[in-house]
């Protein structure tokens, strides 16, 4: 023992101290705990706890049948649910080896749409009010009541609407309702025009986010960015773009990209993607025709009730569905999709039975979040909540 | 269509010809490779050096518990510049670590943490090994399959203690776990003609 080099007593002395922020700070966007170590007013370490919502979505989903899974993904990011169905129907579909019809296609784009304003509005009113502005959140709500109209009329649900299903939409979109769309889109721009002039040129607005948590683009890369976070550094990647799915190559639409990867750009590039779904939106409702809205074969999707009540056939078919459902071929799939927030995507193994062997969610906050402390480091207290609202962080997906 | 997947074969065969990949497949056109377990790192880095995937979409762990070795580590890499998906496979069992790719790309940190704390596969030079998702001093790693699904403890606040406390957790009713499978669906031949499919043992 009398070998053993005993390092030298070393006293070091430390000023700082730790800040418990959350989990039940409004600016925390839900349950996050973030301790930060703090040098005076300025962040020297921040560490996010998460897992305070963590409901294992990914567990039930392993004793659901894929039907009843896909309820799940209305819960995960609750401020964008279509966007997240949209995956995992999407992955189911690919293992099952079907494909949707045409008008189911549009009213999948048409509703992703949707939903990615009704996301960026959410995202971008938020964001200010952190920032001490109270009017976008004001007008941001009012804006978000009609989208969520929207929902309920063609789901029946204004949040959690379980439409998205695997072939096809649970149903056709009530009459009218295209209408109201077309409407709605002719004067929405009007309302990106209002809040641009609110917040744009605003001298508070602009000190509190115009280089305030820069990301190079390499870093960006590096830390596993994507969507919007990732476009405000510089980078062109858009998967409706590289890899699209359901309807999006017929489509045009441009791809909104920032330069200095800041909080600022970050907003300014939400703001420009509203403006193009709304394009989307109207090629949607134009190019839409009418048609089937599910797979016509009762081995994926339900009879009509009608059809039950005459054809034995159809009551069987319905039983099965809704009782053992679909078996879906052994397989496994990585299925993403452009969310309003950046890449959601669901890797699904099948094993041939009718649940899901195992169903990892890749949620898009997820790796956005991580890079707090990069991001934080060397700011003020102040700042971090900007940063915070700049990343549109929602932990029903980051906690699952 | 047909050029790309043209494309992304002469990549697959790039990509198994490295040292440590033991099997390349293309699965519903998406390209997979078995990865021994020892070559972990290296073999990402370089991916992510030459082969220009630059991001690690995602991490996430896989039980098959009546394997050997019991789990999958799955790899779900991005190139954004070439516009390209590959999946890496690593098998593990409880015991041995996996490299950890946490020094390759600052992102799996996170992904890494969460699988061992869902699945208990633990990850030698990962620096971070705390658990993430689950709630602290938690024992046991629930997305592992004889984990049971309603977990072995439930809390609630006691008012005489006024504390959150731990209890087992009680199920007032037992849990119900339907089988489904019907008998029929996918048998290729009826009971008694089993010899005439030469599926007869």
């Amino acid at each position: 023992m009398s070998d053993v080099v005993v390092p030298p007593a070393k006293t070091v002395e430390i000023d700082s101290h730790t800040i418990n922020f959350g989990p039940q700070h409004p600016s925390a966007h839900g349950v996050l705990r973030l301790i930060l170590e703090m040098d005076g007013e300025v962040i020297e370490r921040a560490d996010p706890h998460i897992g305070l919502l963590h409901r294992g979505t990914e567990k039930l989903i392993e004793y659901k049948s894929y039907l009843q899974a896909l309820p799940y993904f209305d819960r995960l990011d609750y401020v964008s649910p279509m966007a997240c169905e949209h995956a995992f129907a999407l992955a189911t579909e690919k293992l099952l080896g079907i494909t949707v019809p045409e008008r189911a296609q549009w009213i999948r784009v048409l509703f992703a749409e949707l939903t990615r304003v009704l996301n960026h509005l959410l995202g971008i009113s938020h964001f200010a009010l952190d920032c001490g502005a109270l009017t976008p959140g004001l007008w941001g709500y009012e804006e978000r009541e009609k989208l969520l109209e929207f929902y309920e009329a063609a789901s029946g649900a204004r949040f959690h609407a379980n439409y998205f299903r695997p072939g096809g939409v649970a149903k056709d979109l009530p009459a009218g309702l295209t209408d109201r769309i077309a409407a709605w889109a002719e004067e929405f721009p009007k309302f990106i025009a209002d809040l641009e002039r609110l917040l744009n040129n605003n001298r508070i607005w602009k000190q509190r986010v115009v280089d305030i948590g820069v990301i190079s683009a390499e870093d960006a890369l590096a830390w596993g960015f994507s969507g919007p976070s990732l476009r405000a550094s510089g980078v062109a990647w858009d998967l409706r773009r590289a890899q699209p799915y359901d309807k999006y190559a017929e489509v045009e639409f441009e791809v909104a990209v920032g330069r200095h990867g800041d909080c600022y750009d970050r907003y300014l590039v939400r703001m420009a993607e509203m403006r193009e779904s709304v394009k989307i939106v109207k090629q949607c409702l134009a190019k839409m025709k009418p048609g089937p809205v599910k797979v016509q074969d009762r081995k994926f999707t339900p009879p009509t009730r009608a059809e039950m009540k005459h054809s034995m056939e159809a009551l069987i078919h319905h039983f099965k569905l809704y009782t053992e459902g679909y078996h879906v071929p052994a397989g496994a799939t990585y299925t993403a999709v452009e969310a309003p927030k950046g890449e959601f995507a669901v890797y699904l193994i099948s094993d041939g039975t009718n649940r899901p062997y195992r169903c990892k969610i890749r949620a898009t906050g997820f790796s956005h979040l991580q890079a707090t402390d990069k991001l934080c480091k060397g700011h003020m207290l102040a700042d971090m909540v900007a940063i915070l609202g700049s990343l549109d962080i929602v932990f029903g997906e980051i906690d699952r | 269509m047909a050029d790309e997947n043209e494309t992304s074969d002469l990549e697959l065969e790039a990509v198994a010809s490295l040292p440590g990949v033991t099997g390349a497949r293309r699965e519903l056109g998406e390209l997979v490779v078995d990865v021994g377990r020892d070559a972990g790192r290296a073999l990402l880095s370089r991916l992510r050096d030459e082969f220009a995937f630059a991001q690690v979409m995602d991490i996430c762990g896989v039980d098959y518990p009546q394997r050997q070795p019991r789990f999958d580590v799955v790899y779900n890499l991005l190139s954004v510049s070439r516009n390209q998906r590959l999946r890496v496979i690593v098998q593990t069992d409880e015991a041995t670590p996996v490299q950890s790719v946490s020094t390759v790309w600052p992102c799996a940190t996170w992904w890494e943490r969460e699988v061992w704390d869902l699945f208990g596969v633990s990850f030698e030079g990962l620096a971070d090994h705390r658990r993430i998702l689950t709630d602290y001093n938690f024992e046991g790693h629930p997305l592992r399959k004889d984990f049971p699904l309603t977990g072995y403890v439930e809390v609630h606040y006691d008012d005489e203690r006024k504390e959150v406390v731990y209890d087992k957790v009680r199920l007032t009713q037992e849990f119900r776990n339907f089988d489904f499978l019907s008998p029929w669906e996918g048998m290729t031949s009826l009971p008694g003609d089993e010899k005439a499919h030469g599926g007869g043992k």
